[in-house]
C-alpha cells in the first residue's frame, strides 16, 4: 500500500476534531466564567458533527497518507462508538463539573484531544502513528485524572497513572522497535508480509510480542498489569473515570487489532498463550478482589479487570468470530461502564461523591427510578439475560468453544458466577437495606438523568432485541483476517 | 399453524402487563394495581386456554410453532412450540399466577404494585421456558426468571431474606452457566443451529454425551432440587413471602424436571442410560432421607419444602426407569405437586397471616375455630400423602408401578417414601389442626374469608379432578411421552 495516494478526505473526522479542539481552546480564552456554556455547547456540537462525518464514511475502505492511515468498516464503526461514548461522558458530567468548579474549557479540550488520540489509534496503519495516537490519548488522560489540583487523592492517582502509564508506553515502544528491527518496516501491512519469513519460533519475535502484549495489557488494565487501575479510577473525578472506563477500552482493542492481528497475526501462537495467562489471572483477580471492596468506584475498577479477562477470551479464540466477539464485548462493556459511572455522577453532589457502596443504602425508597436503572446495570454487568451484557459473554464463549477452548470456557463461566456475587451485593444494599437518613443525593440534573435513563434502558432493550447491534459489531470485523 | 402468535401472546401479555402495573404504582392504596394485575393474569390464563382446547393429542410433533430469526449473526431464532409435555405446565403457570394475585390481595401491603408486577413478569418468563425451542431463548427465559424471584424474596421475604435470596440466586446461576457451555458445544455439532429439535437429532460420542449430561444435571438438579444440592430450597422457601413460595414450589421446581424431559433424555440418550443408576440412587436418597429430615422440622414451611424435595424424588425416579407408565406418572406427579404444594404453602400462608408464626408448636386445635380451613387442608394433606382419590396417589402409584416393572428393589424402597410421607404430613396436620386449643391466640382465629375459599377451593377441585379422573391429563401427554421414549431408546453414538 506504499503507493496509496494522499487521500486526506479519509481523515476528515480526525481533522475536524483537531480543528475544533483548537477552536474550543481559543474560544474559551475569550468567553468569561459566565459564558462557559459556549465552550460546552461547542464541544457537544463537535462530537455530534464528528459522529455525522464518521457515519458518512461508513462503507468506504482504503489507505491514506501513503499507507499510514486506514479506513475500513472497523475504523468507521469503532470511531463512531468512541465519539458517541465521549458525547455521553460530556452529557453526564455538566452538573458534576459545575458543582466542583471544574467546569473549565481545559476539560473539554483535553477530552477532545483524548478522543483524537483514540481516533488515531483506531485508524493508524503504521507503528509510529499508532504510538502517536496512544500517547495523545494517554497524556490527555493523565492531565484529566489530576485535574482537581487541590485534591490530594486525585494528584496521587494522576502521578501513579502517569508513571505506570509511561512504563507501559515504554514497554510497547520497545516491542515496536524489536518488531522494526526484525522486519525493517513500520508499516503494519509490510510487517505482516515480512513475518511470514520470520516464523513464530524466532526468539526476537517472541521477545517483541511479549513486550507488545505486556504494554497492551497494561493499557487495557488486565491483571497482573492492573496495579494503576483501582487507584486511578478511585482518585479521578468520576466523569474522568467514566471516560477512562469506556473510550480507551475500544481504542486499545483497536491497537491490539492493528499491531497483533493486522501486523503480527503470524505470531498468533505466541500471543495467544500470553493472553491465556492474562485471562486466567484477570478473571481471578478481577472477580475475587472486587468482592472485598467497599468503594463502588474501586469495585467497578476491579470489575473492569475481570471484564478485560472476559474480553480477552475472545482474543484467545483468535478466530474471525473470536476477534469480532472481543470487539462486541469491548463496545458493550463500554456502554455498561458509562451507565454505571454515570449513575454515580448523577447521584453525587457537592461534597458527596456517592462512591461508597453504602452510599446507595435504600436507594429504592429515595430514588426508585435510579434503583431500577441500577438493577439493569448490575445484572447487565453480571451477564444475566435479558440484558445486553449476557450476549457479550455469550459471544466470547461461543467463539472460545468454536476454537476448542472448552475448559477455559468452563473456567470463564464459573468466574462469571463469582462475579455475580459482588454485583448482587450492590443491589442488596440499594434494594433490600433500609435507607439511611443522612444521605441526600444530588439535586435535579435533568440532562444527566435523561442520558442515564436512555443509556441504562438501552442495556435492557438491546438485550431483548440484540440482533442489529451484534450484526453491526460483527460487520466491523468482517474480513479482518 | 392457524393460531399463530398464541404462545408469544401468552409470554408477552403478562410481561407488558407487569410493566403497566409498575407504571400504575401504589396510588390509591394499591387498588388500581391489584385490579389491573388480576385482569392481566386472567387475560393470560384466557390466552393459554385455547392451547388446550385446540391441542391435537394424536401427534407428538410441536404445535403452535413460531419461528423467526432473532440474532441472525449467531443463528439464534425466536423459536416457540409446545407438545403434550409442556402444555400442562403452561396452563399450570398461568392458572397459579391468577391465584397468587388473588391470594396476596390484602396480605401484602408494602409496595404492592412492584410485588404484583414481579409475579406477572415471572409468569411470562416461566411460560417462555416451557415453550422455548431454541436453546439460547430457553436459557434467556431460564435465567431472566431469577431476577424477579431474587427481588420477591429479597424485598418481601422474612428476617433472613437477604442471605436466602443471594444463596438462591448464586446456586441457580452456578447451576445454569454450565448448561450454557453445553449448549454452545452442541451448537457446533448440530450444524450451527441452536434449535433444541436439532440438538435432539445430533449424533454425539459417548464421552461428549456424559459431559453434556453432567452439565445439564447440575443445572436441573439445582433447580429441582435433588440431594445434595438442595440446601438453597429450605432457606428460600422459609424466607419467601407466600406467593413466592407457591411459585417456587409449584412451577420453578418443575422446570428442572422439565429440563430432563426436554433436554437430557432426548439429547443424551446413551448417557442417560449409562448414568440412570446415579439418578435412581439420588432420587431414592431424596425420597427416603429427605423425608426423614422433613419429619423433624419445627417450621411448617420448612417441612413442606423438604416434602417437596422428597416428592420431586419420585419424579426423577420415574424419568430414569424409561417406561411409559413411570414417565407419565412422573409428569402427573409434577402437576399434582404443582397443585398440592401450592395449596399447602397457601394454607401455611393463611395461618401465618393470622398468627405471624410458622412454628408448629404455636398451633394446635385450629380445627375448633377454623372448620372450613381444617377440612380443605385435610384434603391437601391427604393429597400430599398420596391417598387414593387425590392427585397425589395417581402420580406416585404410577411411578412405583412403572419402576417395579424394571427395577423391583428401587420400587420397594421408593414405596417406603409413601409411608414416611404419611408420617410427616399427618403428624404436621395433627399437631396444627387437631387437639385442644393450648394457645390463647389460636382461640381468636377467624375462619377463611371468601377470597381464601375461592383460592383454596379452586385448587381442591383440581386435586380431586386429577385424582378421580386422570384420563384427560394422560391423553395429552401420551403421544409426546411415547415419542420421547422412542428417542431415548435410540442410540446417538455415531458409527
Amino acid at each position: 500500500m506504499q503507493n496509496a495516494l494522499f487521500h486526506w478526505s479519509f481523515a476528515i473526522p480526525e481533522i475536524w476534531v483537531l480543528a475544533m479542539a483548537c477552536v474550543v481552546l481559543l474560544v474559551d480564552v475569550f468567553v468569561g466564567e459566565r459564558q462557559r456554556d459556549v465552550a460546552y455547547v461547542l464541544s457537544i456540537f463537535t462530537l455530534l458533527a464528528a459522529m455525522a462525518l464518521t457515519w458518512s464514511q461508513m462503507g468506504q475502505t482504503g489507505f491514506a497518507f501513503f499507507g499510514q492511515f486506514h479506513l475500513d468498516p472497523f475504523t468507521s464503526i469503532a470511531s463512531f462508538f468512541v465519539e458517541l461514548l465521549s458525547l455521553l461522558v460530556l452529557s453526564y458530567s455538566r452538573k458534576y463539573l459545575l458543582r466542583r468548579s471544574l467546569y473549565r474549557g481545559e476539560v473539554f479540550v483535553l477530552l477532545l484531544f483524548a478522543l483524537l488520540g483514540a481516533l488515531i489509534l483506531i485508524s493508524g496503519a503504521n507503528l509510529l502513528i499508532l504510538y502517536l495516537g496512544l500517547e495523545l490519548l494517554a497524556l490527555s488522560q493523565y492531565a484529566l485524572v489530576a485535574f482537581q489540583r487541590g485534591n490530594l487523592r486525585a494528584t496521587e492517582a494522576g502521578l501513579k497513572y502517569f508513571i505506570l502509564g509511561a512504563l507501559a508506553s515504554a514497554l510497547l515502544l520497545y516491542g515496536m522497535s524489536l518488531l522494526y528491527g526484525l522486519t525493517g518496516t513500520l508499516d503494519l501491512h509490510q510487517i505482516a508480509i515480512a513475518l511470514v519469513n520470520v516464523g513464530s519460533a524466532n526468539y526476537l519475535l517472541m521477545l517483541a510480542v511479549v513486550f507488545l502484549v505486556a504494554g497492551i495489557a497494561f493499557k487495557f488494565g488486565a491483571a497482573p498489569f492492573h496495579m494503576w487501575l483501582p487507584d486511578a479510577y478511585q482518585g479521578a473525578p468520576t466523569p474522568v473515570t467514566l471516560f477512562m472506563s469506556s473510550v480507551p477500552k475500544i481504542a486499545i482493542f483497536a491497537l491490539f487489532l492493528r499491531i497483533l492481528v493486522d501486523g503480527g497475526y503470524g505470531s498468533i501462537e505466541i500471543w495467544r498463550q500470553l493472553f491465556v495467562a492474562l485471562v486466567v489471572v484477570s478473571l481471578v483477580i478481577g472477580n475475587v478482589v472486587a468482592i472485598a471492596q467497599t468503594n463502588l468506584k474501586r469495585m467497578l475498577a476491579y470489575s473492569t479487570v475481570g471484564n478485560m479477562g472476559f474480553l480477552a477470551l475472545g482474543i484467545v479464540a483468535g478466530t474471525q468470530n473470536g476477534l469480532a466477539s472481543a470487539f462486541f464485548y469491548a463496545v458493550v462493556y463500554a456502554f455498561m461502564a458509562t451507565a454505571a459511572f454515570g449513575l454515580i455522577v448523577y447521584l453525587s453532589r457537592e461534597g458527596f461523591e456517592a462512591e461508597e457502596i453504602s452510599d446507595l443504602r435504600g436507594l429504592v425508597r429515595t430514588r426508585p427510578w435510579a434503583a431500577f436503572l441500577l438493577l439493569i446495570i448490575m445484572f447487565s454487568l453480571a451477564g444475566v439475560p435479558p440484558t445486553i451484557g449476557f450476549y457479550a459473554k455469550l459471544a466470547v464463549f461461543q467463539a472460545l468453544i468454536e476454537a476448542h477452548f472448552i475448559w477455559l470456557a468452563v473456567f470463564g463461566v464459573l468466574m462469571a458466577v463469582v462475579g455475580a456475587f459482588y454485583y448482587l451485593r450492590v443491589l442488596k444494599v440499594a434494594l433490600f437495606d433500609a435507607p439511611a437518613e443522612d444521605l441526600a443525593y444530588g439535586a435535579d440534573d435533568p440532562l444527566a438523568a435523561s442520558v442515564l435513563t436512555v443509556n441504562s434502558l438501552a442495556l435492557l432493550i438491546l438485550g431483548i432485541v440484540p440482533g442489529a447491534l451484534v450484526a453491526f459489531c460483527y460487520h466491523a470485523l468482517q474480513g479482518v483476517l | 399453524m392457524h393460531s399463530f402468535g398464541l404462545l408469544s401472546a401468552a409470554i408477552w401479555a403478562p410481561i407488558l402487563g407487569g410493566f403497566l402495573v409498575l407504571a400504575v404504582g401504589d396510588r390509591a392504596g394499591g387498588n388500581p394495581a391489584r385490579w389491573l394485575a388480576l385482569l392481566v393474569s386472567l387475560l393470560t390464563f384466557a390466552i393459554t386456554l385455547p392451547l388446550f382446547t385446540s391441542f391435537d393429542t394424536h401427534t407428538a410433533a410441536m404445535q403452535f410453532v413460531e419461528r423467526v430469526p432473532w440474532i441472525p449473526a449467531f443463528h439464534i431464532a425466536y423459536f416457540l412450540g409446545i407438545d403434550g409435555i409442556s402444555l400442562w405446565f403452561i396452563l399450570l403457570t398461568s392458572f397459579l399466577t391468577v391465584l397468587v394475585v388473588i391470594a396476596s390481595w390484602r396480605n401484602v401491603s408494602m409496595r404492592i404494585a412492584q410485588y404484583l408486577a414481579a409475579f406477572l413478569i415471572m409468569d411470562g418468563l416461566m411460560i417462555g421456558v416451557f415453550c422455548a425451542l431454541d436453546a439460547i431463548l430457553f436459557y434467556v427465559f431460564w435465567e431472566a426468571m431469577l431476577i424477579p424471584m431474587f427481588l420477591i424474596i429479597g424485598v418481601w421475604g422474612g428476617p433472613r431474606r437477604v442471605y436466602a435470596t443471594i444463596k438462591f440466586f448464586l446456586y441457580t446461576f452456578l447451576g445454569s452457566v454450565l448448561m450454557l457451555v453445553a449448549f454452545l458445544y452442541l451448537y457446533f455439532h448440530s450444524g450451527d443451529s441452536f434449535s433444541l429439535l436439532a440438538f435432539q437429532k445430533t449424533p454425539l460420542g459417548a464421552n461428549a454425551q456424559i459431559w453434556i449430561f453432567l452439565a445439564f444435571l447440575i443445572a436441573f438438579a439445582v433447580k429441582i432440587p435433588m440431594w445434595p444440592v438442595h440446601t438453597w430450597l429450605p432457606d428460600a422457601h422459609v424466607e419467601a413471602p407466600t406467593g413466592g413460595s407457591v411459585i417456587l414450589a409449584a412451577i420453578m421446581l418443575k422446570m428442572g424436571a422439565y429440563g430432563f424431559l426436554r433436554l437430557s433424555l432426548p439429547i443424551t440418550p446413551d448417557a442417560s442410560h449409562q448414568l440412570a443408576w446415579l439418578m435412581i440412587v439420588l432420587s431414592l436418597i431424596a425420597i427416603v432421607y429427605i423425608a426423614l429430615i422433613a419429619i423433624v422440622q419445627q417450621d411448617m414451611k420448612k417441612l413442606i419444602a423438604y416434602s417437596s424435595i422428597a416428592h420431586m424424588g419420585f419424579v426423577t425416579l420415574g424419568f430414569f426407569v424409561f417406561t411409559q407408565t413411570a414417565i407419565e406418572g412422573a409428569i402427573i406427579q409434577m402437576l399434582s405437586h404443582g397443585f398440592v404444594s401450592a395449596a399447602m404453602f397457601l394454607c401455611v400462608g393463611v395461618l401465618y397471616d393470622r398468627m405471624h408464626t410458622r412454628d408448629i408448636q404455636a398451633y394446635g386445635g385450629v380445627a375448633n375455630v377454623m372448620p372450613i380451613f381444617a377440612s380443605l387442608m385435610m384434603l391437601f394433606a391427604m393429597a400430599n400423602v398420596g391417598l387414593p382419590g387425590t392427585s397425589g396417589f395417581v402420580g406416585e402409584f404410577m411411578v412405583v408401578l412403572g419402576t417395579y416393572q424394571v427395577h423391583p428393589w428401587p420400587a420397594i424402597i421408593a414405596a417406603t417414601g409413601l409411608i414416611t410421607g404419611a408420617g410427616y404430613t399427618l403428624w404436621l396436620f395433627k399437631r396444627v389442626i387437631f387437639g385442644g386449643i393450648i394457645h390463647a391466640e389460636v382461640a381468636a382465629l377467624s375462619d377463611l374469608n371468601g377470597r381464601e375459599i375461592l383460592v383454596l377451593g379452586s385448587l381442591a377441585v383440581f386435586v380431586l379432578l386429577q385424582g378421580v379422573w386422570p384420563a384427560p391429563f394422560l391423553d395429552i401427554v401420551h403421544q409426546s411421552v411415547a415419542h420421547l421414549l422412542q428417542q431415548v431408546a435410540t442410540s446417538k453414538i455415531p458409527g
